[in-house]
């Protein structure tokens, strides 16, 4: 089975290396999504192995996640996993995402939500340090209160809008199958190709499942994270998206 | 006449000047120029004599004409809105079909060697 993984990344240069470190032992290939960065992530993430598509301009995650799909599907791809270039997924968790394939589903979500993960392996409560960068260390910690109320409303608003209810629908760890990869149409530019990602499983009639995955926040993640603005921005997107599609 | 009567009037037989002058060069269809010419020679009549819109007004049930006027602007400025936001996120779409066309021409050779 040909598993590759798709990292879109923006500005990663601190955290790429690991990530790919981590990720290639258990993946054929890692495709590496270069959304315009103006950093050395392109050329890190070169080094260490992967294929790089690189956006000439910045796109947003839903354009990067499209580029990965389609460079994905000319590499012959029979599953293809999505992870963030921040260090917040655990690649050593792919092997549970598979298994759900190998069961029948067409879409894996990695929920943060689901599952009883003790703090010593970044469940909810978790305080761990393991992921490193350039010979420093980033503090992790686990799921902070106010990523947890808009993640709900994450969930809410796919679940008003595209009629599907999942634990964790923001969650960028994802898996599909080349079926499912030959179905969905991303048509989003940027953070709302999440719940995109889950109306287009609904409107495809794919079997979608979800499976536990710790919730590492570091500081360095969470400095990237999404403003109230933004998720604002991408609430109005989505209702237009349910109108006009 | 007031002043504001005599401005609104000439910026209708102002617009309608460019109207006929873009149709001329092929901008828009016929009905489109139709479309414009009606609308300003209606923002001219109103201007002109604007009890023309208390009639309207009770019809729809509305006070008084200008109050209509007002609320229908605001439900065309809505519209507008909405479809300038379509046609944006319609140009985003198309961006970044190039932008993806062209990455993954440019990874091709690196496809190929791996």
């Amino acid at each position: 089975m040909k598993v590759i993984a798709i990292i879109p990344a923006y500005n990663e240069e601190k955290t790429i290396t690991e990530v790919l470190k981590k990720a290639s032992g258990f993946v054929s290939k890692v495709i590496v999504v270069d959304d315009g960065s103006l950093d050395r992530t392109a050329r890190i993430a070169r080094a260490n192995g992967a294929l790089v598509v690189s956006h000439s301009i910045n796109r947003g995650l839903g354009a990067a996640i499209g580029t990965g799909f389609e460079a994905a599907k000319r590499f012959g791809a029979d599953v293809v996993i999505t992870l963030d270039a921040d260090g917040q997924h655990d690649p050593s968790e792919i092997p549970s995402f598979l298994k759900a394939i190998e069961s029948g589903a067409d879409v894996v979500i990695g929920s943060r939500m689901i599952g009883n993960l003790p703090p010593s392996q970044g469940g909810i409560k978790g305080g761990c340090l393991d992921w490193c960068y350039d010979g420093g260390c980033l503090h992790v910690t686990g799921m902070p209160f106010h990523r947890r109320i808009a993640q709900l409303l994450g969930n809410l608003v796919t679940l008003i809008l595209f009629g599907v209810w999942v634990t964790d629908s923001q969650s960028g760890f994802r898996a599909f199958t080349s079926y499912a990869l030959s179905k969905i149409e991303i048509k989003t530019n940027r953070m709302e190709v999440s719940s995109e990602l889950i109306a287009e499983a609904r409107r495809n009639r794919l079997k979608l499942v979800e499976v536990p995955i710790k919730a590492i926040y570091t500081d360095y993640s969470l400095a990237k994270g999404q403003s109230f603005i933004v998720g604002l921005k991408t609430l109005i997107k989505l209702i237009l998206r349910r109108i006009t599609q | 006449m007031t002043l504001i009567q005599i401005l609104i009037i000439a910026f209708a037989i102002f617009a309608l000047t460019r109207a006929v002058r873009q149709f001329k060069k092929g901008s828009f269809s016929i009905a489109w120029l139709i479309f414009w010419i009606l609308f300003w020679a209606c923002a001219a009549v109103v201007a002109f004599l604007p009890q023309t819109t208390d009639v309207v007004a009770r019809l729809v049930g509305v006070g008084r004409g200008a109050d209509m006027i007002v609320y229908l602007s605001l439900i065309a400025l809505f519209y507008l809105v909405f479809r300038i936001y379509v046609k944006i996120e319609q140009v985003e779409g198309e961006i970044t079909r190039l932008v993806r066309g062209r990455a993954l021409d440019d990874a091709q050779d690196e496809f190929t060697k791996k």
